[in-house]
Parts: structure tokens; sequence; C-alpha cells
């Protein structure tokens, strides 16, 4: 495999996505290639990043319009 | 479905911090089926639980505050009108992402009309292959505070172009499946996974700028 194939092959990899023989060919590649390794490794860090940031806390504000368009459904839906 | 005072109340003044909203706690089906048959305090319980999860969503996906907000308004609203087509034995909050993520697809594409006009996949001999290529050195934890990092990553997910953000959004932050994905989308399987690799090396190399060895902005 060259290194456009392992990159193009790159997202299916971290999720495994990939046959038994495509993911062993690329092992391979990247036990010999550094840039390969890099790129495979900060793009899994890139993507831990992404997932672990936490959801802001709703202003004060948009709750309170949350709750009253609600409240107001519900109490349509009652009727 | 009868809502009654008590219930309203709590509805307009609940306590946010009562319980943590990210983590599927085992008893969602049952705040589901007692939502279903009318439980106001129930569907509260639900919304307590995801509001803060569907707005980043919204806003991952609109970025815009307002946009945003009213997404995530219809969304709960759509949920509660269409709880009775809700299928129980799939998880709630993939369904709530779902309805979330049109109507803030909805509002994104008023704006842009051209979002997913160009759904290409990659060709065979494109150079996909990045350049340039450092050691990021120390782990993100150890060189940004939480609140630099989260800064960041806005500013980073703010420079992806709607097309590939939207798909990271749902495979990578809300873990949709690709099938998932491509169906709220209304793309092919393959359209998603293309754009999934494009966007996966696009933040890849955003964030390179902030983590190399060696260098800090």
């Amino acid at each position: 495999l060259t290194c456009n194939d392992v990159i193009r092959e790159l997202s299916n990899y971290l999720d495994g996505d990939l046959d038994a023989s495509t993911m062993r060919q690329i092992k391979q590649h990247l036990a010999g290639c550094k840039d390969c390794t890099l790129v495979v490794n900060q793009t899994k860090m890139a993507i831990d990043i992404l997932c672990d940031s936490e959801p802001v806390e709703l202003p004060a504000e948009v709750r309170a319009r949350l709750r009253q368009a609600l409240r107001h459904k519900m109490h349509e839906a009652s009727k | 479905l009868v809502v009654s005072n008590a219930r309203e109340n709590q509805l307009s003044a609940p306590n946010p911090h009562r319980l943590p909203s990210t983590v599927a706690r085992e008893d969602e089906h049952l705040l589901v089926t007692a939502a279903k048959s009318g439980d106001a305090a129930a569907f509260e319980e639900l919304v307590n639980r995801y509001e803060r999860k569907i707005f980043r969503l919204t806003m991952n996906i609109t970025r815009n505050h307002e946009d945003a907000e009213d997404a995530m308004q219809d969304a709960f609203m759509k949920a509660y009108s269409h709880l009775g087509t809700f299928q129980e034995g799939s998880r709630f909050y993939t369904w709530l992402v779902r309805i979330a993520a049109n109507e803030a697809l909805m509002r994104l594409r008023k704006r842009r009309p051209n979002l997913f006009s160009l759904d290409e996949p990659i060709e065979g001999e494109e150079e996909i292959v990045p350049r340039d290529i450092q050691d990021w050195g120390p782990s993100p934890e150890q060189r940004y505070a939480r609140s630099e990092m989260r800064e960041i990553l806005n500013q980073v997910i703010d420079e992806l172009e709607p097309d590939f953000r939207v798909v990271l959004v749902l495979r990578d932050i809300e873990e949709l499946s690709t099938e998932e994905t491509a169906a709220t989308l209304g793309i092919s399987v393959a359209a998603v996974k293309s754009r999934l690799l494009r966007a996966r090396l696009k933040l890849r190399k955003k964030l390179d700028r902030y983590l190399r060895q060696g260098e800090s902005n």
C-alpha cells in the first residue's frame, strides 16, 4: 500500500470498518512509515479532543424560553 | 394530556444541576414510556437530561445562536408531539438527535442553500496525504487548560466548512452510525464516508497549528 492508499482508508481504519486483510496491510505499512503513523495517531487524538468537549451550560434565558414554549405546548395538548 | 400545576411549576423552574445530562441512564426507557402515556414530568426529565447536548448539537451545526435556540426548541416540541411514533426498542436520545439535526439543518440550508450540493466521492488519484507532518509533543491536557482547549476547539469547528462540520458532528460527537448519518442528511453512505475522511483530516490539520511541538498560540 502507498501512503495515499493508507490515508484514503484512515477513517475506515479508525472505525474498524475494513476487512481483516486490509487492516493487516495498513498495520504493516504503519509499522514502517513514521509520517502515516503520526497522521493516524494525530487524527485519532483530534477526534478524541472533539468527543471530550463538554456541552456548555445553557444560558438561563434560553432555558426559560424553552420551558415556556413547552409549557404552552403541553397546555394546548391537554385541551 | 393532563398537566397539573405542580408539574407546570416543575417545568418552569427545574434545577439544571440535579442530573448530569451526559450519560445515558438505564431508566431512560421508563421515562419515555411514562412520557408517552402523558406524564409531563417524565418528559420534563428527558428535557433536563438532554437540553445541553441538544443545544450543543444545534449550535455546532448552525454556528448561529438564534438558529440554534430555535432548532432546539422546535426539536423538543416535535419530539413531544410525535412521542407516539417513537419505537421503544431504539434509543430515545438518538431519535432526538435526528429530529434536532433536521431542525438545525433546515435553518443552515436557509442560510447556505448550496449545502451538500457537491456530493462527489474522493477521486482515485487525488493526493490526500498531509504535508509537513510534525510531532505534537505533550498531550493537549498538558499544554492547555480545559477552557483554553474549549476555545481552540470552538475556533476550529467554526472554521470548518458546513458540509464537513455537519458530518463530523453527527458521526464523531453524536455517534450516529454511518447509515443514520446518511439518512439524516439525505446523502449516500459513500458520501458520508468520503466527507468524514476529509472532515477528520481537516480537523487534524486545523488542530495541528495549536498542538505541534514547540509551538503554542
